[in-house]
This record gives structure tokens, C-alpha cells and sequence, in this order.
């Protein structure tokens, strides 16, 4: 079981949903907040949910205000640096620089893909989340050797 | 703030330094800004780890009411740069301002110009999103830095006269210092830094003198709105002050306010101007005598044209001895050169500084000169001592024993009278908040009142005197032997009693166009490059090889001193006007002392006048 858990997480960093900075996070992670990387997620979701749903609504409106959506996305960037969702990222740097060169078709490609990212990226770790809690808590914080 | 702060609780042992059984940094107070709630919570935890003492916050504008209410509450601020109710960058300029913290700004925008504009700002350093926990772990720093600077300067006003305990903390201090350093030289962007800092601690200074004026933000904006009215150029703190009419506003604060301000506009406008020099950042912000100094060192040292870096290291810890913030770099630089004097000097600049600031300007400053006196006194006891040389000896120094002065050569007559030079600077840099009149008055004082700088000067004169009274080389040689006194009292035998005492301001001074040029040349490459010892050198070995009068060689100095003082000239004059003033008189026993251990050294040694200047300028390097 917990190796499973661990395989999955190898799998995340090796598919690339993942970077070092999400290790950092685990290492926060001790008794005393025995679920603190999960809290972090769950928060991250959360909040990158309304930001998606404002960028969201500010594309519908079809008026493109780059600024305002660069602002959005900067945010957008800077908590998902944060947890290491190296793959949304990618997309949130992808999207600023459409912004700037104000290229709208790219701004509403890379936003599709943006938000495929984050899905993917909140199932995987959902699951994994969930067999880390199934094998015990400790292991959890542990990282993959 | 800082007063209290140092001294008790948690915060007393950052100045303390070094001791291992210090929890420090543990318990770090640290504010911690960020509209994401994300990073907002992986920084909590980072911080938490590190034991720091962890508070946090999401809004900019909260952020800044919490560091209000409770100015002693926090070490340190972190800050994400972009947040929707304010930018980072206000908050960074209010905290500034407002309360004196070290501030670290963050961002997932790694672009140059904005870590650039963070570090204008007065950021004491850039974190780029993700933070790691390393970064975290050594912030501490920061506080200590600030904390250092603040402590050296309230603390030696404390210490006036207690010599070894200041010493021995001044000691730890630059251990530590030195160690700091390291760590700053191997961040990231050092350079910018560096300037930063300095300009940053320019800040500082003139809130440390006076009760301080909380800025709010409605006062700043009637205040931006009274020197929009007025024209940036024209504000002077008078008019605003009346322009903004608020009662219990001094002018002084407007002053200061108004010097931050323009410090303030001047890094949003000229990002070049910092990556382009240290030394000019310095001077735009620094008032002209100030300036004049600083200008006039960096030139004397270009001329030299060795150890220009010393020089601008010199050049640094006197521009941020002005303000207060001296950066660790500088300092360390310097003491390289001028292995001891660094801590004497900030502690005499704030005996000068802070305490007799009164008296001069009632221009009569009786109480400053044994007061100053001691300072230097006590000084060159401690260079002695770190030359390994016995209090006793220093103690016959002032009285200038001719027995114990050989034992003690030229070295911490030398060093002494390095520090005396900067104490020059620190005065006139701390009379920077005075009124332009002040300015002069302080300019004429410390430096006239700086006999180490006129070491030498006091000899050429007393050549002059011999030789033109006497005849000659050979009866200048006996004249050296007179009791230093004699020869002084010759001195306005001479000259008719006003002549003389022109002559001395004006010498020291460095005015060039004097009855005696030639002293008046001498005391002021003394006085302004004492550390450009290159330029000495070679002057005196012109006027060892050409044996021709001292006039000749002087003359030639002159030169030198007018290819780099453009400026100077205008202290001279600012000083000039001031030449009537009373210290003049005083100053001349302190001289006596430094005049007479130099006679009496020559005498024993033997050595002509020139000599003098020669073994100076090399005793000067070794130092």
C-alpha cells in the first residue's frame, strides 16, 4: 500500500505534473501537521478555482483586457509555483506571454489547455491524497527513495 | 522605536551578536503579506519552521493599519509585490517611511526590472516565488543588519566616555560584520543591493535624531500635494511646512521628510543612475558640504590612482556614516585600510553629532572642544592598543612627552588622525538636517577642530615660520626642537592676529589662495586625502629629490588639490564666512597636541619636514 503510494507520486514527478517544490512542501509536512500538503492542495484548488472562473468570465465578456487577465494569471502562476503543479505553470507562463504580445487566440488556446492541466493535476492528486490517508499517516510525508 | 527596541526582549540579543546559547533567530517576528492564500499558508508554515514568530495577513492595506498600531510588534516585513488593494511597492515605500523595518519583497515575476524596482524601492531583498525555505532560514539577517546599524549609532551616544566595553562591542561588531559580509557578497544581486542599502540607511539617520513624525498616509499626500504646488526643484521644507499647515509639524521633520522624498523620487526615475555609481548616489542625496567631501576624496583618489578602490570604500563608509545605514560592505572595505578607526569614528561622530549640536550653533562651543578632544584622546589610546602598543604611552601622547614618542612613530598619530578626518564628515554629515547656516558653522568647526587632519599642516607652518622668520633650512631644524608652543606663538607674531586666524580656518579648510598658500595647500591634501596616501607620496618624494623649498612642492600639491576640487572650493567658501567664529581659537590647543607630538617626534628622529609627510604617507599604507 505504501508503496503504491509511493509509485504514484514517482509517477507524478516523472510525468512532469510535479517539481521539487512539492517535495519542499512534504518536508513541512510533520506530526504536528500531519496533513499539511493536502491542506495546501485543497486550498490551491480552491482558490485557483475562482481565479479560473474569473479569467473564465473576463473571456466571455470578449472586450480582451490583456492587463487584467496578465494580473489574473500572474496570481494564477504564483500559487501554482508554490505547490510545484509544474504543468499548469507551464501554461499560466504560456498565457502571460500571449497576454503581452496580445494575441488573443493564444491566450484562449492556452487557457483550454491551462484548465485540462489543473483538472488532471486535482484528480491525480485527489487520488493520491486518498491512498496516502488509506496507508497511514506518517508515510505520507515521506519522500520517494 | 529603535531605542527601545535595543535593550530588551528578544531584540537585544540581535545586537548582542554571537553568543551560541542565543535562541536568536528563533522567535523572529516576522509579518508576512500575500493575497494568495496558498502561498500565504506554505509561507506560515516555512516561517514556522524556521521559529520564527509568524504573522499573516492578505491584505496590503491591513498589513500596513497592523504595522501601525503596533510599530514594535515586528522585526521583519515579507511582501508579495502584486496584490490587488495596494502594490507591494506602496507598502514597501509606507514601511520605509513610516516605521523602520527591513522589508523583503516576493513574487513569482522574476523580470529584471522588477527586482530592480523592488530593490530602489528599499527592499532589502528579492525572493522569487516558489520561496524555498532556505531563503527563509537566513532573513534573520536582514534585522540584524538594521539593527547594527541603528545600535551603533544610539549606543555610542550612550558611550561617550566608557572606552573598553564600547570597544570590545565595537570589536564583536565588525566580527560580525565581517561574516555578513560574506553572506552579502554572495547574494544574488549584490550590486544593486549594495547601493540600495546605502541609500536605504540614508533614511535612516535623520529619524534617529529626532522624535519621530508618524507620516500617515492623508500627512504624505498633503505633503506630495504641497511640493507638487511648489515644484519638486523649489519645495524647501519652510514653505511646505507652511503650505501644509499642521500643527506640531516642525520644520526639521518636513525637512527630513522632504530629503527621504526626494531620495524616493530619484530611485523611481534613475535605475541607471544606481547601477552607475555608488559615489553619485551618495552625493545627490547628501547636502553640498557633504558632497564637496565625498566629491573631493573620490578625485583626490582617482589622482592618485592606486587603491581607488580603497578609496571609494573610504569614500562609502563616509557617505553612509552620513546616513546612518552604513551598509556592512563599505565598512569592512574600509577597515581593510584603516584597520581601527571605523567604530571610534561613528562614535564620535555621534558625540559630535548628536550631542554638541546645540552648542554650535550657538557658535560657541567651548564645551565641545575638551569634548572632542577626549573623543580623539580616547581614540588614539585604542589605536594604540591595537598596535600593540601600551595605554601609557598613548596617555603621554596629548602631552606630547617627547620620551615615549618615538616608541610610538607615526602609526597611531596617523590612524587618530584618520579617524579625525571622518569625524569631519560624520559632523558635517550630521549637521545635514540643520539649516544651511548650521551647516557652515559645523563645516568650519570639526574641521578646523580636526588637528589630525593638520598634522602635518601645523609642521609646514612652523617651517614657514622658522624660515622666513630664521633663515633658513638649518634654523627651521632647531626651530623643531622649540617646544611646539613657541613656535605657535610665533606663528601670530607673524602674521597680524586676524590674517592669522584666516589662515588657519583657511588652511584647513583648504582654501588655496591664502597669504600661505603653501600650508593652506598642505593641510588640505592632508585633510581630504589623507587616504590617498599615493599622491603624498609622490609629493614628498618630489620635495625630497628637488631639496627646493617646501613652496615649490606645496605649490605643486595645490595643483593636484584643484585638478580634483571643483567643489571644494565651495566649502572653502561656505567656511570662510564662518572664519570669525570663536572655536577657531579653542581649536588651536587641540592642536598644540598634535603639533607638539610631531615636533617632538621629528626632533627625535631628525627629520626634516618633508620627511615627515613622507613616513606619514607610508606608514599610512601598512594601516
Amino acid at each position: 500500500m505504501q508503496r503504491q503510494v509511493a509509485l504514484i507520486k514517482q509517477s507524478l514527478f516523472d510525468q512532469g505534473y510535479l517539481d521539487d517544490q512539492f517535495m519542499e512542501l512534504e518536508e513541512l509536512q510533520d506530526d504536528a501537521n500531519p496533513n499539511f500538503v493536502e491542506e495546501v492542495a485543497t486550498l490551491y484548488f480552491k482558490d485557483s478555482a475562482r481565479l479560473i472562473n474569473n479569467i473564465d468570465q473576463a473571456l466571455e465578456r470578449g472586450s480582451f483586457d490583456f492587463n487584467r487577465l496578465d494580473s489574473y494569471m500572474h496570481q494564477f502562476k504564483g500559487s501554482s509555483t508554490s505547490i510545484g503543479a509544474s504543468k499548469v505553470k507551464t501554461e499560466c507562463t504560456m498565457f502571460r506571454e500571449y497576454c503581452r504580445a496580445g494575441n488573443t487566440e493564444g491566450c484562449l488556446r492556452t487557457f483550454q489547455q491551462l484548465k485540462k492541466e489543473h483538472a488532471t493535476l486535482r484528480k491525480k492528486l485527489e487520488h493520491y491524497f486518498q491512498l496516502a490517508r488509506q496507508a497511514g499517516p506518517k508515510e505520507t510525508a515521506r519522500r520517494p527513495k | 522605536m529603535i531605542n527601545p527596541g535595543h535593550g530588551r526582549g528578544p531584540d537585544s540579543s540581535v545586537v548582542g551578536g554571537s553568543s551560541n546559547s542565543d535562541p536568536f533567530p528563533a522567535g523572529l517576528r516576522v509579518l508576512v503579506v500575500d493575497d494568495d492564500k496558498t502561498c500565504l499558508k506554505i509561507l506560515e508554515r516555512m516561517l514556522m519552521n524556521c521559529l520564527y514568530r509568524v504573522t499573516k495577513c492578505n491584505r496590503a492595506e491591513i498589513a500596513l493599519s497592523m504595522l501601525r498600531k503596533n510599530k514594535n510588534g515586528f522585526d521583519i516585513v515579507i511582501s508579495d509585490v502584486h496584490m490587488p488593494d495596494m502594490d507591494g511597492f506602496k507598502l514597501l515605500e509606507h514601511v520605509g517611511l513610516e516605521m523602520d523595518l527591513p522589508v523583503i519583497m516576493m513574487s513569482a515575476d522574476d523580470s529584471k526590472s522588477v527586482v530592480l524596482q523592488g530593490v530602489t524601492h528599499g527592499a532589502v531583498d528579492y525572493l522569487i516565488k516558489p520561496v524555498r525555505i532556505e531563503a527563509l532560514k537566513n532573513i534573520w539577517q536582514h534585522v540584524v543588519r538594521k539593527k547594527r546599524n541603528v545600535s551603533e549609532h544610539s549606543g555610542s551616544v550612550e558611550d561617550v566616555g566608557g572606552g573598553d566595553r564600547q570597544q570590545q562591542r565595537n570589536d564583536a561588531d565588525n566580527n560580525s560584520s565581517s561574516a555578513n559580509e560574506g553572506n552579502w557578497r554572495s547574494s544574488r544581486k549584490r550590486k544593486e543591493e549594495e547601493v540600495e542599502e546605502q541609500g536605504e540607511d540614508k533614511e535612516d539617520t535623520s529619524s534617529l535624531k529626532k522624535p519621530r513624525v508618524v507620516w500617515s498616509v492623508e500627512l504624505h499626500q498633503q505633503f506630495v500635494a504641497a511640493v507638487n504646488q511648489l515644484g519638486v526643484d523649489k519645495a524647501v521644507p519652510k514653505k511646505i511646512l507652511e503650505m501644509m499647515n499642521v500643527p506640531g509639524l516642525t520644520r526639521e521633520n518636513v525637512a527630513s521628510h522632504l530629503q527621504k522624498y526626494r531620495i524616493y523620487l530619484r530611485r523611481l526615475g534613475g535605475v541607471s543612475q544606481h547601477q552607475g555609481g555608488n559615489m553619485n548616489h551618495s552625493f545627490m542625496n547628501v547636502q553640498d558640504p557633504l558632497s564637496t567631501l565625498n566629491g573631493f576624496d573620490l578625485q583626490a583618489l582617482a589622482v592618485a590612482g592606486q587603491s581607488l578602490a580603497h578609496l571609494q570604500a573610504a569614500g562609502h563608509g563616509r557617505s553612509s556614516l552620513t546616513k546612518p545605514g552604513m551598509s556592512v560592505p563599505p565598512l569592512a572595505d574600509q577597515r581593510s585600510i584603516f584597520s581601527f578607526e571605523n567604530p571610534k569614528t561613528r562614535q564620535t561622530m555621534n558625540l559630535v553629532g548628536n550631542n554638541k549640536q546645540m552648542n554650535l550653533l550657538h557658535g560657541v562651543p567651548t564645551g565641545m572642544e575638551p569634548k572632542q578632544f577626549t573623543g580623539s584622546h580616547m581614540r588614539v589610546q585604542q589605536n594604540v592598543q591595537s598596535s600593540g602598543m601600551l595605554m601609557p604611552v598613548a596617555d603621554q601622547l596629548p602631552r606630547g612627552g617627547p620620551a615615549m614618542l618615538p616608541s610610538l612613530r607615526q602609526q597611531p598619530m596617523l590612524s587618530s588622525s584618520v579617524s579625525r578626518r571622518s569625524d569631519l564628515t560624520d559632523a558635517v554629515a550630521s549637521s545635514r538636517v540643520l539649516p544651511a547656516t548650521t551647516h557652515s558653522v559645523f563645516n568650519s568647526f570639526p574641521l578646523a577642530s580636526a588637528p589630525g587632519i593638520s598634522i602635518p599642516v601645523s609642521v609646514s607652518c612652523q617651517e614657514e615660520v622658522n624660515s622666513s622668520d630664521a633663515k633658513g633650512g638649518s634654523l627651521a631644524a632647531t626651530g623643531f626642537g622649540n617646544p611646539s608652543y613657541d613656535i605657535f606663538s610665533e606663528f601670530p607674531q607673524q602674521n597680524n592676529n586676524n590674517n592669522k586666524r584666516n589662515d588657519w580656518d583657511l588652511r584647513n579648510i583648504g582654501l588655496v589662495y591664502n597669504t600661505h598658500q603653501d600650508t593652506s595647500a598642505f593641510s588640505t591634501s592632508e585633510a581630504y586625502s589623507s587616504s590617498s596616501t599615493q599622491r603624498k607620496r609622490q609629493e614628498a618624494e618630489l620635495t625630497e629629490q628637488q631639496h627646493q623649498p617646501l613652496n615649490r612642492s606645496l605649490n605643486h600639491m595645490n595643483q593636484v588639490y584643484m585638478n580634483g576640487g571643483g567643489s571644494v572650493r565651495v566649502k572653502s567658501e561656505r567656511v570662510a564666512e564662518t572664519v570669525t567664529c570663536p572655536p577657531a581659537i579653542t581649536m588651536f590647543h587641540e592642536q598644540y597636541n598634535q603639533e607638539d607630538l610631531l615636533s617632538a617626534l621629528l626632533k627625535q628622529e631628525g627629520i626634516p619636514s618633508e620627511f615627515d609627510f613622507d613616513g606619514y604617507s607610508i606608514d599610512n599604507i601598512p594601516v
